[in-house]
């Protein structure tokens, strides 16, 4: 398994605290470059889009002198999408944009609940600061010198952005708990998670897979001869069976 | 001695136990999710998540010490946390957040900052008569302040803004101002960031220059055409500059003075209590760019009905801002925890 990440730890009434895992600068800027290119190509359609209207061509150049249509219908909304696109979607998705819901992370408050609109509108306008002097300078030097990966924004609102934890299928961890015989629950997970995705596997793998778990758990008393899939699959059910 | 329990089976068993509580997991998973979108009204939902609450987590604390890097304990923490949130912070509705935003939290963060409004209108009506002396006594000052075509213009006898709706249509030209007015707001705000230096210095500059383009244009018999340009738009744009600076003075004082709750949290708790005014600034920007791009420079208006329009606007953000708008006036805030 690997190393526990940094985390957010909320106390609760029932003496068993609340912990989410800090999203880091790295899943933060991959977040963020989604998002960019999401508003870009949104901002640049809707610019296309208009100028073929408005030109009644396929033409991009702007009219030379100052024209009200042109530019309420086309400048005015693709800037408004580029530059809103961040307080607005952030209050209407709760705390989530398409970029932030791609990288698995969320805004959430200190302590641990939805941010309110408010503070969501905080943490953007200090854009304009964690934006200086070019490309997130600001921003992504306090989120490197900063314990829990803040930005200028996130220390004004009192926000941070977590893990939205993977959520794995209830089925599987029944599956699971019925298969913990000679594994330990952890490998029986593992077992029913790889026998349910067993046909969306590549074959090689399916074998690779099927062998190393047979090493791991039953080590010299493993049956690891050449075989056909599925024999590698009941070899495996039978490493589950209670 | 009663023979020990095979620790290692009874691990496994109790394992298998917790990981045969799943779909209850799930279900109260999936209830947290209905109550914080308000799907739902049902107040046994409401009553059973509280149960779920204490179910999930007795079963984390069995899972961190059964099962630490498994899947069944990461489902049972997102499902802990998405209960435990729920719980504390209520459902989230956008409609409710909003007019929370703009009935409660705005009022109340303006009467907060009636003391920051103050010292900061002071110091922009000082830096208004500090540019206009400045221009008045040396008049060769004004190109600190002014472009080359202003004062050109002023020089010739006739404003800069008259005729100006022949060259920028008044649409065009109410967006570009009300988007500068809000830029220029948002940066007196958070360059309060700057230990409130930031701030100081735009207000100070705003001041400067309106005071001094005052005096210059004074000096050449065109100060009522000035005060005639102006009055429509400015109360509220002035009256919002000062508003935004004095929020960005609140952060600078947080952070030269935090007291007992430390920097960090005083700049946090400063910020969330002003920004909040920030939506309403725009708001009443926007109001302002488009008197500027449409009334002001049109020769139609008469001075009386631009005093009108002017005074008029800026009693209604005040009493968008005193909350008197929504027929009550706002409670003090206390510190926020969002």
């Amino acid at each position: 398994m690997s190393e526990p990440l940094p985390g957010l730890s909320v106390d609760s009434v029932t003496g068993i605290d609340v912990s989410l895992p800090v999203a880091g600068p790295g899943v933060r800027s991959f977040a963020f470059l989604i998002d960019w290119h999401i508003r870009l190509l949104l901002a640049l359609a809707w610019w296309l889009l208009g100028s073929f209207l408005y030109n009644g061509r396929l033409a991009l150049n702007a009219p030379l002198a100052h024209q009200q249509a042109w530019f309420g219908t086309v400048m005015l909304p693709a800037f408004a999408i580029y530059f809103l696109y961040h307080p607005v979607l952030e209050v209407l998705m709760r705390g989530r944009t398409p970029g932030k819901r791609s990288a698995g992370i969320q805004v959430v408050t200190r302590s641990g609940g939805l941010p309110g609109a408010g503070a969501l509108l905080v943490r953007n306008v200090f854009r304009l600061i964690d934006s200086l002097p070019v490309a997130y300078g600001v921003g992504l030097t306090l989120m490197v010198l900063t314990r829990e990966s803040l930005r200028c924004g996130d220390m004004a609102a009192g926000t941070l952005l977590v893990y939205e934890r993977s959520v794995a299928d209830s089925d599987l961890l029944q599956s699971a708990a019925r298969r913990v015989g000679r594994l330990d629950p952890v490998g029986a997970e593992i077992v029913a998670d790889l026998l349910e995705r067993w046909e969306s596997l590549v074959p090689e793998a399916r074998v690779r897979l099927a062998r190393q778990l047979l090493q791991r758990y039953l080590g010299a008393a493993a049956d690891l001869s050449e075989a056909d899939e599925l024999q590698w699959r009941s070899r495996l059910e039978l490493l589950a069976r209670p | 001695m009663a023979p020990s329990v095979n620790t290692a089976a009874r691990h496994k068993a109790l394992a298998a136990a917790l990981l045969g509580r799943a779909t209850v997991w799930q279900q109260a998973d999936a209830r947290a999710g209905r109550l914080a979108r308000a799907r739902t009204d049902d107040a046994g939902d409401a009553v059973r998540l509280a149960d779920d609450y204490r179910l999930l987590a007795h079963d984390l604390a069995r899972a961190r010490a059964l099962l630490p890097g498994s899947r069944a304990r990461e489902y049972l923490e997102s499902a802990y946390a998405r209960v435990h949130a729920t719980l504390h912070h209520g459902a989230w509705r956008l409609g409710s957040a909003l007019r929370r935003l703009i009935v409660e939290e705005t009022p109340a963060a303006v009467r907060w900052l009636a003391p920051y409004i103050f010292w900061t209108t002071l110091i922009f009506v000082l830096s208004a008569g500090g540019g206009y002396a400045l221009v008045h006594r040396y008049p060769d000052l004004i190109a600190l302040f002014a472009s080359p075509d202003m004062i050109a213009s002023v020089e010739s006898g006739k404003l800069w803004t008259q005729g100006l709706l022949n060259v920028v249509p008044s649409s065009i030209l109410s967006v570009q101002i009300l988007t500068n007015n809000i830029v220029v707001s948002l940066f007196a705000y958070c360059l309060g960031f700057l230990f409130g230096l930031g701030t100081l210095y735009i207000l100070g500059l705003n001041g400067l220059m309106l005071g001094a383009v005052f005096a210059f244009a004074g000096e050449h018999g065109l100060a009522g055409q000035l005060f005639s340009f102006i009055v429509a738009h400015g109360c509220v744009e002035l009256s919002v500059m000062c508003l935004s600076a004095a929020a960005g003075a609140a952060i600078g004082e947080a952070l030269i003075r935090p007291g007992a709750a430390g920097r960090l949290e005083s700049f946090r708790i400063a910020a969330l209590r002003t920004g909040v005014v920030l939506l309403s600034c725009a708001v009443l920007l926007v109001g302002a760019g488009l008197i500027e791009g449409f009334i002001s420079p049109d020769p139609r208006f008469s001075l009386p009905a631009r005093i009108v329009i002017g005074v008029g606007y800026w009693w209604l953000m005040a009493a968008l801002l005193s909350g008197r708008l929504f027929g009550r006036p706002a409670p003090l805030p206390a510190a926020q925890d969002t």
